[in-house]
């Protein structure tokens, strides 16, 4: 931390002056004056930079909300069925979801440790409020002639779980999904605190080299996208899921 | 095709924990297999509760409830209402399946292979005459409210049940498209025969789609459970009276054709149709229908008319009143109240 703020300092000194002094290899004019966006050294530092950052940034967002769906749909699976363990699981996982971000990655580094673990609990622990509210609230507006329904024909609890309540509810579902998962990809941008992976670790170097406009906008550039993607693949999956919720009398 | 079975009630109660009162207090009688009958009471009276004590969505008190002789309480709860069609009020069709997936809803649970359950779909769909090639695929969204009822209703039919429950089937539908669907019921009714309870909380339907009718009052005790056409001339007592209303009367006329009717022979008018005034009444004609025309035309007589449009006798205002006076006359047939074992002869009922 020191050192970046002191990069920060240099280069306010420094302030118009080319400061760019680890890529003098490969160093364009454009990239020697820091110019907004130079193409060429995105192409130079695509393999090396910013596709490691962006692969590893798919899979922490990946597995935070993966382990958090399935934690939350266990939560919300069981205060569906016991109504008294809604109360205590919203407000545990407010809490969680309250914590600053910044204070809970450090919190975790005394007994977990600086890795991989202690990111993927801070980032999966911030899916629960969303994923489990939503989840339950699904689940909750299957409507009551639905259930008789399926009582009165013979399904079993599970059946009618697996049959017309768990896809009733999936409109709400992915719904949690799509806010769990672009709320993820922004908070993994500041998991390189902790520990060496995502886009966050470029967005902090370019902050601390000037800031580098080209790998501050690539790398930012790259997290906005592949939350909007993600979401554009959500909505996609919904759709393809729940053909239903389009039919429309003719 | 399974056949349909009879079911019996015998001493039926339930009685709700913390409750003092029972909701169904010792309800005995016996619905002879294909024959429907009407549950009809006053809010309270425990209807729907007796319905689903049939199918052991509610569990009994005390009592048993035997359907094709064999105590269902002695069933896993899941195989028998695999068994027992069941039709509510919102109908619960589920929304993310297809009208073929929701019929095919029971056949799936019973594990019948997939082309007999394409198969059935299709004959359930042409007997509640919607096209399958057309509706098969559509999303209960896509359907309007009959459409969704007749629907509700070849669902229940799916695995060809021999007791089917229906729990004010045709409830949330306007009165114009109710007597549609109650009319298409009862020619599928015909059809199918199957054992048919059948919950309503409206006399009217009641008359109409019985051929027994049992009625309750507050607290869950049968009031009386007979034909309806016993229960408009010989109402049990009071309350059953009441319920029926002012009119049973005319509710009993709506029962009779002109063609069930002795009228007055035409040997002594001329059989054409046109001097015998302005009334002329085919004998399909309601007695109800041909009273409400007959006062309008200022109390003149009727002429009937046989299938070819010759007048077959002649209805006077003096023969309905004799009528009527002549049925209250009869004995009132026995077992009123726990009348299970009474078989009453029944004339061809309008409307079947």
């Amino acid at each position: 931390m020191a050192a970046a703020a002191g990069s920060i300092v240099a280069s306010v000194v420094a302030a118009g002056e080319p400061v760019i002094p680890n890529y003098g290899a490969q160093s364009s004019s454009c990239v020697v004056h820091n110019h907004l966006f130079c193409t060429d050294w995105v192409s130079h530092n695509w393999g090396p930079v910013l596709w490691p950052a962006l692969r590893g940034h798919i899979l922490l967002a990946l597995v935070a909300v993966g382990i958090g769906f399935v934690i939350s749909l266990a939560l919300a699976l069981a205060a569906y069925r016991y109504g008294c363990l809604e109360r205590p699981t919203t407000v545990i996982t407010t809490i969680l979801y309250t914590i600053p971000s910044l204070a809970l990655f450090e919190l975790l580094v005394a007994p977990v440790g600086p890795n991989v673990y202690s990111a993927e609990i801070a980032l999966v622990s911030y899916t629960l409020l969303i994923l489990f509210r939503n989840i339950l609230t699904g689940l909750r507006g299957v409507p009551a002639e639905v259930l008789e329904a399926a009582e009165g024909m013979g399904m079993s609890r599970r059946q009618a779980l697996v049959r017309v309540e768990l896809p009733l509810a999936l409109p709400a579902i992915v719904a949690g999904l799509r806010i769990a998962v672009v709320t993820i990809i922004a908070l993994a941008t500041i998991v390189y605190t902790i520990y060496n992976a995502g886009l966050g670790v470029p967005i902090h170097t370019a902050l601390g080299e000037g800031p580098f406009k080209t790998e501050l906008i690539a790398a930012g550039g790259l997290a906005i996208l592949l939350a909007l993607t993600a979401d554009a693949l959500l909505v996609l999956v919904q759709r393809l899921l729940t053909p239903w919720t389009r039919a429309r009398a003719t | 095709m399974a056949q349909a079975a009879e079911l019996e009630l015998r001493g039926v109660s339930k009685r709700y924990a913390g409750q003092r009162e029972p909701a169904i207090h010792g309800l005995s009688f016996t619905v002879p297999a294909g024959d429907v009958c009407v549950l009809v009471g006053p809010s309270g009276s425990g209807k729907t509760t007796a319905l689903r004590l049939i199918n052991r969505m509610i569990p009994t008190t005390s009592g048993d409830i035997l359907l094709g002789g064999r105590s269902v309480l002695e069933r896993e709860p899941k195989e028998l209402r695999r068994e027992i069609g069941y039709v509510i009020q919102q109908i619960g069709l589920f929304p993310h399946q297809t009208v073929g997936e929701n019929i095919a809803t029971v056949p799936r649970l019973l594990g019948w292979h997939k082309d007999r359950i394409h198969a059935r779909v299709t004959e359930l769909l042409e007997l509640i005459d919607l096209d399958p090639a057309e509706m098969r695929e559509r999303y209960p969204a896509q359907l309007s409210g009959g459409q969704r009822q007749r629907v509700g209703v070849a669902r229940a039919l799916a695995a060809d049940p021999p007791l089917m429950l229906m729990d004010e089937p045709f409830g949330a539908i306007d009165p114009i498209n109710r007597g549609r669907l109650q009319d298409e019921f009862l020619r599928l009714q015909a059809k199918v025969k199957k054992t048919v309870v059948f919950v309503t909380h409206d006399i009217d339907e009641a008359i109409k789609m019985g051929d027994r009718i049992a009625i309750l009052r507050e607290g869950g005790v049968l009031a009386q459970y007979d034909t309806p056409r016993e229960i408009l001339t010989h109402p049990a007592d009071d309350f059953v009276a009441q319920f029926v209303g002012a009119d049973r009367g005319l509710k009993r006329l709506a029962l009779t054709t002109l063609a069930e009717v002795r009228l007055i022979e035409p040997d002594t008018m001329t059989r054409e149709p046109s001097a015998n005034g302005a009334l002329r009444l085919p004998r399909e004609t309601s007695v109800r229908d041909a009273l409400s025309l007959m006062l309008t035309a200022d109390g003149e007589p009727a002429s009937v008319l046989d299938d070819e449009g010759n007048v077959e006798g002649l209805l006077t205002l003096a023969l309905i009143e004799q009528m009527l006076s002549d049925e209250a006359a009869e004995a009132p047939h026995a077992g009123a109240g726990a009348g299970s074992s009474t078989v009453i002869e029944q004339t061809a009922e309008g409307g079947r």
